[in-house]
């Protein structure tokens, strides 16, 4: 198949048998769900009324096409599979260079079912795949594993915490890179699959070269121009912690279990102070030019901005080594730092007790080790919360645990917590860009007028965006618009913005109908009670109000119509046949 | 009419954007919303319907804007492409459409953010907000009435100008604006707190958007006090500067102004370098079309000016200075610190004025008028020159 973009194939595994071949992929279907997000959301459709621990339950790594040509910002893949910790659609997009090697090797993605005997690795090279034994890897941390593999390509590895049941379990990508959010690294310990490697000699063929030069010119002088990316204050001097004064003083700073929205330590906590102290050089995923990722001399990864805010703020942790140190154990247990933190905070407020930054990395490494009281926080706040006769005090939706950006600021970003297709995450619509860093304009974070069809359009750029597979953060910057010439002159398929949108539309659809064939509705579209009733404590500058109910149930319902679902927030069939989708069955009961 | 669309009505009527009861304008959230009754609201409905945005502005421009974008709209092989910055790096080129058909204006706001249709107006849309859809709306007027100008004098140079052409320049001069005029005084330095900084920054961007210097989102503002610079925010409302200065630590220590201007790595470098401290920036369109204007034969650099131009150019002794917005490596901020030092200002190729003062916002404003009123004299006498 002669493609431009895509490789046109898919490398299929299945770890029952430890067999593996490369699968030619429709083109239309590639076209349709253009790659990321959008293809591992299409082929797992057909699975995910399974248990997330089933052998058939696919483990799904999808690339894009702009991934490997001179697309800005474009390095980034999908690691997607039915979610243990919500049971939603679970993914993470994932930066570092796998996506840049799989391409190279020749694959658009990997399709990895089936489930070891014993723990296994992948081991790709060109279009040579290999299943070989890790039982030596048992309960080894990350960086271990990486420094023993990295000669082999790229590397994308669980830890313990994979391994011994945590549900927000990460998949690592070359050590300092985190799929983070919804549990995947569970999956692939479930399928006791401990690590991937992938190398390739191959180039991806570029329709229009011509047009991909110009097309970058202007992405990068957007770039360029916007000061959350490259300016003297932004994310690519600073790391995503550019962020943390900002939501301080905006009084949106989760602290003490969201409890209050401002944190009376966070000018001796911010970015600044980390990059004094521990001065961290830049780096970042295969491609890209903003260089985001903050790593110091002795290869220590920085925390990114929910990190700091979460293991600082939230817990009301004053320590900034023990930010770091956190922050390593979890990259290297392989755990989710946004819901790991959170599970403590909900932990400390349960249990009132003040974690001290020692008590911190002790429950964090039994967390990881399926040990202790570590093992009922390994099944995530939601979980524990009602374990202990308290689920008011998990802050969570669907199951996930919040990032660092408290609703009540932005009601923007609570409607988007509500109706996240994998749970309280905050980077499916992430109106952040127009409520806070008032990108592409300013609009009014303290009300919910036309949030409904804002959060729709959000929620689609994005999906678009994790499918192409680009970074979220050039969008602060540059549009689909833009992007929209980028995949025209790489792949050579007549692309504008507004077909992306479209994708992005069906992509959406196509999560909320899986979400429903498991019994996802209206009532799981929704806000920890708190956001709602507890007035946050004053500092006498800020106070923030809880969200008026009434106000937010109906720019639900606001949304619900801009992103054509019935009343009840269910996909309607005739919507998703225009959408080429074909109809997933619903158990019965839960309409 | 509710306030919200009065807001925007307000807005473009009052930047002479557009006359009282020409603006259609649309809202939709679960329903679509009007600011009036309109013949054309159903093609606007199939809009909204097939793309995925939440509102848009269509208009008849005011004039003078009205007949220069009707001019070059159908003088225009259906996309007019300014050189100015703002088109450079936001817009990337202005598409038109010959007839008000549906599927044809469909087909172009998929691709780009607006369409002009001669003879009946913009069209802009919004995905977050009617603000956008004014930014854009706002964005090309000005970019057109720069080409006008612009082309117009390359053209009289070249002896290229016919008489309907000199009719229509003859009439839509005398449709300009007249010259901005200043005789009073601003809030006097120096600023003994914090609120008096930013009530002399509120100041100083109301009078410049009231004296038609610039449209409200063509510029930022700055004043440094004690250690910390206060500084319009991005994408904020010159006219509109309450609650959107933000305090920028000189030393680095917060990084509360992310929101800061585009433009920041500039104000930072001239307040640190060159003991000014009030400093004033916007794009008042004589100064932006005279930049543009060069007669120097078989540069190497031609095409690339915005970028590097390796003479030095001025207008009236005012230097002209190549860079781009923002931070990248041919950032603006590389080369106006240097040439504001001793000038009274500086113009940017293709995109604005800088000036700046060490008290207050008096001298920065009035030579920002002086700088602009000159060019408008000068791009006049040159005019005259050759035809």
């Amino acid at each position: 198949m002669n493609m431009y973009g895509w490789c046109g194939k898919i490398a299929r595994i299945n770890l029952s048998d430890h067999t593996g071949c490369a699968d030619t992929a429709d083109p239309d279907i590639l076209k349709t769900f253009i790659g990321g997000r959008g293809l591992s959301g299409y082929y797992l459709r057909e699975k995910i009324t399974l248990e997330w621990n089933h052998p058939d339950m696919p483990l799904l790594i999808f690339t894009g096409p702009l991934v490997n040509t001179r697309s800005p910002t474009s390095g980034r893949m999908t690691i997607m599979s039915r979610s243990p910790l919500t049971g939603t659609v679970g993914d993470s997009s994932v930066g570092g260079s796998f996506a840049h090697q799989l391409k190279r090797a020749g694959f658009d993605g990997i399709i990895i079912t089936g489930k070891s005997e014993t723990l296994c690795g992948i081991e790709i090279y060109d279009q040579t795949i290999r299943i070989v034994d890790a039982a030596h890897f048992a309960g080894r941390k990350i960086g271990e594993v990486h420094s023993l593999l990295k000669d082999r390509g790229s590397t994308a590895i669980i830890g313990p915490a994979g391994e011994n049941g945590v549900l927000f379990s990460s998949i690592i990508v070359d050590r300092h890179f985190a799929a983070g959010r919804t549990g995947i690294g569970r999956v692939a310990g479930s399928k006791n699959l401990k690590y991937l490697t992938v190398k390739g000699t191959g180039r991806t063929k570029v329709f229009d070269p011509e047009g991909l030069r110009s097309a970058r010119e202007d992405v990068l002088r957007l770039a360029s121009a916007s000061p959350v990316l490259l300016g003297e204050y932004g994310i690519s001097r600073f790391g995503t912690g550019a962020l943390y004064d900002l939501m301080d003083a905006r009084g949106m700073m989760p602290t003490d279990n969201f409890q209050k929205t401002r944190f009376g330590n966070a000018s001796r906590m911010n970015a600044y102070a980390f990059k004094k102290k521990y001065s961290p050089k830049k780096t970042g995923c295969r491609g890209c030019h903003i260089l985001c990722k903050k790593i110091t001399q002795g290869r220590t990864s920085m925390p990114e901005f929910e990190t700091m805010s979460h293991f600082s703020a939230l817990l009301d942790n004053r320590d900034i080594d023990a930010v770091v140190q956190a922050n390593r154990m979890c990259n290297e247990m392989g755990m989710d730092t946004i819901s790991a933190a959170a599970t403590l905070a909900c932990f400390s407020e349960i249990s009132k007790q003040k974690l001290s930054s020692r008590k911190i990395m002790s429950l964090l490494r039994d967390m990881g080790r399926n040990k202790g009281i570590g093992a009922e926080l390994g099944k995530g706040a939601t979980i524990y919360a009602q374990r202990c006769g308290r689920p008011d005090l998990a802050m969570a939706v669907k199951g996930q645990e919040l990032p660092a950006y408290d609703p009540r600021g932005a009601y923007g970003m609570a409607l988007a917590y509500a109706t996240s297709s994998r749970g309280g995450c905050h980077l499916r619509a992430y109106p952040i860009g127009h409520e806070i860093l008032r990108k592409p304009v300013a609009t009014d974070r303290f009300s919910f007028k036309g949030k409904g069809r804002m959060i729709k359009i959000g929620e689609d750029l994005n999906a678009a965006a994790d499918s192409l597979t680009a970074c979220k953060f050039i969008f602060f910057a540059a549009s689909l618009e833009e992007y929209a010439r980028i995949h025209t002159a790489v792949t050579g398929a007549k692309t504008s913005g507004q077909d992306l949108f479209e994708a992005g539309e069906r992509i959406n659809y196509n999560e909320r109908m899986m979400n429903a064939a498991n019994g996802f509705s209206q009532k799981d579209d929704d806000l920890p009670d708190r956001f709602f009733k507890s007035p946050e404590e004053s500092d006498g500058r800020i106070r923030t109000e809880p969200i008026d109910r009434a106000a937010f149930l109906s720019a639900r319902s606001n949304y619900y119509r801009a992103r054509k679902l019935d009343k009840n927030g269910m996909p309607i069939p005739e919507v998703a046949r225009q959408l080429g989708l074909a109809p997933l069955k619903i158990p019965e009961g839960d309409r | 009419m509710n306030q919200f669309f009065r807001t925007y009505e307000d807005k473009l009527i009052k930047s002479g954007l557009a006359e009282a009861g020409a603006p259609l304008l649309g809202c939709l959230d679960a329903d679509l919303e009007w600011n009036r009754t309109d013949p054309d609201s159903p093609v606007f409905e199939a809009v909204f319907e097939r793309l995925n945005i939440n509102s848009i502005i269509f208009s008849r421009p005011a004039e003078p804007y009205r007949s220069i974008i009707d001019y070059l709209a159908e003088t225009s092989n259906g996309i007019i492409l300014p050189q100015d910055c703002e088109t450079r790096t936001f817009l990337h080129d202005l598409p038109v459409s010959f007839q008000f058909l549906t599927d044809e204006m469909i087909s172009i706001l998929k691709k780009r953010k607006s369409v002009i249709i001669p003879g009946r107006g913009i069209i802009t849309y919004g995905m977050v907000g009617m603000e956008q859809a004014y930014v854009t709306y706002a964005s090309v007027c000005f970019a057109c009435f720069i080409k006008f100008f612009s082309d117009f004098l390359r053209d009289a140079k070249r002896g290229n100008v016919d008489e309907r052409k000199r009719n229509l320049f003859d009439g839509i001069v005398k449709q300009l604006d007249s010259p901005a005029v200043f005789h009073g005084a601003l809030m006097k330095g120096p600023f003994n707190s914090a609120d008096r900084v930013c009530e002399g920054i509120q100041e100083a961007g109301r009078l410049i958007v009231e004296h038609r210097l610039v449209d409200s989102y063509f510029g930022n503002i700055s004043f440094c006090y004690g250690r910390t610079l206060y500084i319009s925010q991005t994408g904020s409302s010159l006219d509109d500067l309450k609650g959107c200065i933000d305090p920028c630590p000189l030393d680095g220590s917060s990084c509360v102004p992310i929101t800061a201007s585009s433009e920041l790595p500039a104000h930072l470098k001239i307040v640190q370098t060159t003991g000014h401290r009030a400093i004033v920036h916007g794009h008042p369109k004589f100064s932006v079309i005279l930049s543009m204007d060069c007669d120097i034969e078989h540069c190497k650099c031609r095409g690339a000016c915005h970028l590097k131009c390796p003479h030095d150019r001025s207008v009236r002794n005012i230097p002209i200075v190549s860079g781009e917005v923002g931070s990248g490596p041919n950032s603006l901020c590389n080369t106006v610190p240097e040439a504001i030092r001793r000038e009274p200002g500086i113009i940017v190729y293709g995109h604005g004025v800088f000036t700046a003062g060490r008290m207050d916002f008096n001298r920065p404003f009035k030579n920002l008028i002086q700088i602009e009123n000159n060019c408008r004299a000068e791009y006049f006498k040159r005019v005259e020159e050759v035809l």
